[in-house]
């Protein structure tokens, strides 16, 4: 299979996320998206070391895994703050860091 | 010890006395701070004595010494060094400089007493009389810039000592002020001359001087032009002698000392000091001439018609002053300089005898109020009649040998000098007038009421003290100079200094009577070794004349105040109507601050309020801050509107910028 339809997928999966990020207001499906981004460009990661034939790609991969890991810890301990300080749990209502 | 250890001695000891003084006050009990600054002086005059006697054992081609302490700085051909000039000049001034201001020092120690700033008012006094020793002991032009300078700043502290009363401040700023024209103009001077010599050291400059100048060409003319700008300032000569009679506000020992020793014979000195240059500029020769037979003649005029006894003296002062720098200006430098050292005993013995009256009178200066003092205060009454005579010409009273001095060799150059001479005369009479028009109205007449309690042993204090100048009521809290009055009748520090001051002016003139001993002119001989100008003169029959002249108008103005102000009161009022309009330019003093008012101070206030209306206001205000500010916040409010806290327009953002930049990429390829 030609590498062009790894990349197609792993674009559509980074798209939808994206748009995701975008269009959605709860925080947990932004948080959500943004995981979908992450592996979008993690399947193209993957796929390419494939195409190289070594494990860069892959070692690459499991960092940004880590990273997302780390990333999803903090975005859902601040979706629990927000829970606990009774704020509404919408992006749009929490704009106080306006200019 | 060499000549010129002894020139340092002189300096250290006042320098010591204001440090100990300044930072030890708290420590001085009682009136230690007044006997150490006494001693600080005491102690630099017997230095002086000693560079005196060192002196005299040169030969007279060799008393020029000099000495560096330090190199100060050395840059772009300046050569800036710590170094004095001892030399017949500078230990003849530094002896009168220190020998009246120990005096004064004493007197000080009484008169001072009881006011709550002592220390502070010695520090102040040492350090006056230190700045003028370095004035006179300098070597170059850069340390008598420094003494110069030091001299105004000394003076404005004591004038605004008493520095809660508002008109002794004003008087101070005004002194000051006037005094930094005068700088400014001595720095500028320095500077022409420094130009074509290259070096700031005085004999260097004198050698140099005849070699790079022409007599009279455009650059030493302009030269000494501002050197006398610094003179007349300093010496209070018109026009820019409107600060000395408001310098009263002082104490009046701080008047003494300005009038007789520390301040205004600075001018005089610096004239004498740059005579090579001098001479090489007739036309500032004869403005510094011009300029003194002026004051000598328009102060006296005013001193006739003032009623603040202090104003009278300080008046006088101005003219006497005159006499010196026209001496000086025509080449008599000699009988300038003599004329310097008799004022010096007999303007400080007139200050502590009015300082006495005032004591007397409770803190009132106006002669208007005072009358009858001669049986209450019959020892500042004789110390009184000494030093007007002296001031009147008199003989044998000193000033009767040094005045006519000055105005012989001022006749002898011709020409229109002769009118220089007849002025002078003229400022003699009226000296004489004026003088005991004082002594009358205080002394004589009927005794006032402060005079009779004095009389009967009680001297008169008022309920709350006031300021003499306006009335307004003072307290007696530091800053003010309070209620407690000293007479010279009953403290003995007064009376001896005005005992010695009395001695020295009844007999000072006698050291250099024309023909028979000419001290004065022999000792200042190495010091104008080199000027045509200098050598004593034949004309005898002028000599004899002129003392004769002196004489009889002495004693006629005296007679004529007699009869005004003794005899017939009522000829005073009868002159003041008659000439009403002489009068009325008198007492306004010739309108010179008004005229300065007009010319200086109103054009540069509506320059200012012109300048802050539209330059300040509107070109750095309203344009350069305004304009500033409002570019940041314009900028600011548009970079501001993009922060909107939306983190999904945040996002379309990073999104949109990314596409683009990832097609923009793709395109080039």
């Amino acid at each position: 299979m030609s590498i062009g339809w790894y990349l197609a997928v792993s674009a559509i999966v980074f798209a939808l996320g994206a748009a995701g990020v975008m269009v959605r207001r709860n925080p947990l499906v932004v948080l959500l998206c943004l995981e979908l981004m992450l592996n979008g460009a993690n399947l193209s990661l993957v796929a390419f070391s494939r195409m190289w034939g070594n494990g860069d790609g892959q070692i690459f991969a499991l960092i940004v895994m880590t990273v997302a890991a780390c990333e999803v810890c903090i975005g859902l301990g601040m979706v629990v703050a927000i829970y606990r300080r009774k704020l509404p749990i919408d992006v749009d209502e929490l704009r106080e860091l306006q200019g | 010890m060499s000549t010129t250890t002894w020139g340092w001695l002189v300096l250290l000891f006042p320098l010591l006395g204001t440090l100990i003084i300044a930072f030890g006050y708290r420590r001085l009990p009682g009136n230690t701070a007044g006997v150490i600054g006494t001693a600080a002086i005491g102690l630099a005059f017997v230095a002086a004595l000693g560079a005196l006697i060192s002196l005299e054992g040169h030969s007279t081609s060799h008393q020029e010494l000099t000495s560096s302490l330090w190199n100060y700085a050395n840059t772009v051909g300046v050569n800036a060094e710590v170094s004095i000039l001892v030399d017949p000049l500078s230990v003849f001034m530094i002896l009168i400089v220190s020998g009246i201001s120990s005096m004064i020092h004493l007197y000080s120690i009484s008169y001072l007493e009881e006011d709550r700033g002592f220390a502070r008012y010695f520090s102040y006094l040492n350090f006056f009389v230190f700045s003028m020793l370095l004035l006179v002991l300098a070597g170059n032009f850069l340390l008598l810039i420094v003494g110069w300078a030091f001299v105004g700043a000394a003076s404005y502290l004591l004038i605004s000592f008493w520095y809660r009363r508002t008109t002794a401040t004003k008087a101070g700023i005004k002194a000051f002020v006037i005094n930094v024209v005068g700088d400014t103009g001595l720095v500028l001077g320095t500077y022409f001359i420094f130009k074509h010599t290259h070096t700031l050291d005085f004999l260097g400059t004198f050698a140099a001087a005849p070699h790079v100048f022409h007599s009279g060409e455009a650059d030493i003319v302009a030269g000494c032009l501002l050197l006398l700008v610094g003179a007349i300032a300093k010496s209070a000569q018109i026009p820019l002698h409107t600060w000395l009679p408001d310098a009263m506000e002082g104490p009046t020992p701080v008047s003494a000392l300005i009038h007789a020793a520390t301040m205004v014979t600075a001018g005089v000195y610096l004239i004498a000091r740059m005579h090579v240059l001098f001479e090489l500029a007739p036309a500032a020769q004869d403005t510094g001439a011009v300029i003194g037979a002026a004051t000598l003649l328009i102060a006296g005029t005013i001193a006739l018609v003032q009623t603040d006894i202090k104003r009278v003296i300080a008046y006088s002062t101005m003219s006497q002053i005159g006499y010196m720098i026209m001496g000086v200006s025509v080449g008599a430098y000699a009988a300038g300089m003599f004329h310097l050292m008799t004022h010096a005993f007999f303007k400080a013995l007139l200050f502590m005898g009015a300082g006495s009256i005032i004591g007397a009178m409770g803190g009132e200066q106006s002669l208007q109020k005072m009358g009858g003092f001669r049986k209450a205060l019959p020892f500042t009454f004789a110390c009184f009649v000494i030093g007007g005579l002296a001031l009147s010409g008199i003989p044998p009273f000193s000033g009767f040998f040094s005045k006519d001095e000055i105005l012989l060799v001022t006749a002898e150059l011709g020409g229109w000098h002769w009118a220089l001479y007849a002025i002078g005369y003229l400022g003699a009479f009226l000296t004489a007038i004026y003088t005991f028009r004082m002594i009358f109205r205080a002394f004589y007449g009927d005794p006032v009421h402060e005079a009779d309690e004095l009389e009967k042993g009680h001297l008169h204090h008022k309920e709350h003290a006031t300021n003499p100048a306006n009335g307004e009521i003072e307290d007696d809290d530091v800053g003010f100079p309070g209620p407690h009055h000293t007479i010279a009748e009953r403290a003995l520090p007064m009376k001896v200094a005005m005992i010695v001051l009395a001695i020295g002016a009844a007999g000072a003139g006698l050291v250099q009577i024309p023909g028979v001993d000419d001290v004065v002119v022999n000792f200042l001989r190495p010091t104008f070794a080199g000027s045509p100008l200098y050598e004593p003169h034949t004309r005898d029959g002028l000599l004899i004349f002129g003392l004769c002249l002196g004489t009889v108008l002495g004693l006629s103005g005296i007679a004529i105040a007699y009869r005004i102000w003794v005899r017939e009161p009522a000829i005073a009022v009868r002159a003041r109507e008659r000439f009403g309009a002489a009068y009325e330019l008198f007492v306004h003093k010739w309108y010179f601050d008004e005229l300065i008012d007009a010319l200086v101070v109103r054009p540069a206030t509506a320059a200012g309020r012109f300048a802050q209306g539209t330059f300040e206001r509107v070109f750095v205000q309203d344009t350069m801050i305004g304009g500033s500010t409002g570019l940041v916040r314009a900028g600011s409010a548009a970079v501001r509107a993009v922060q909107s806290g939306f983190l999904r327009y945040y996002a379309a953002l990073l999104v949109l910028g990314v596409t683009g930049v990832a097609f923009y990429f793709l395109l080039q390829t």
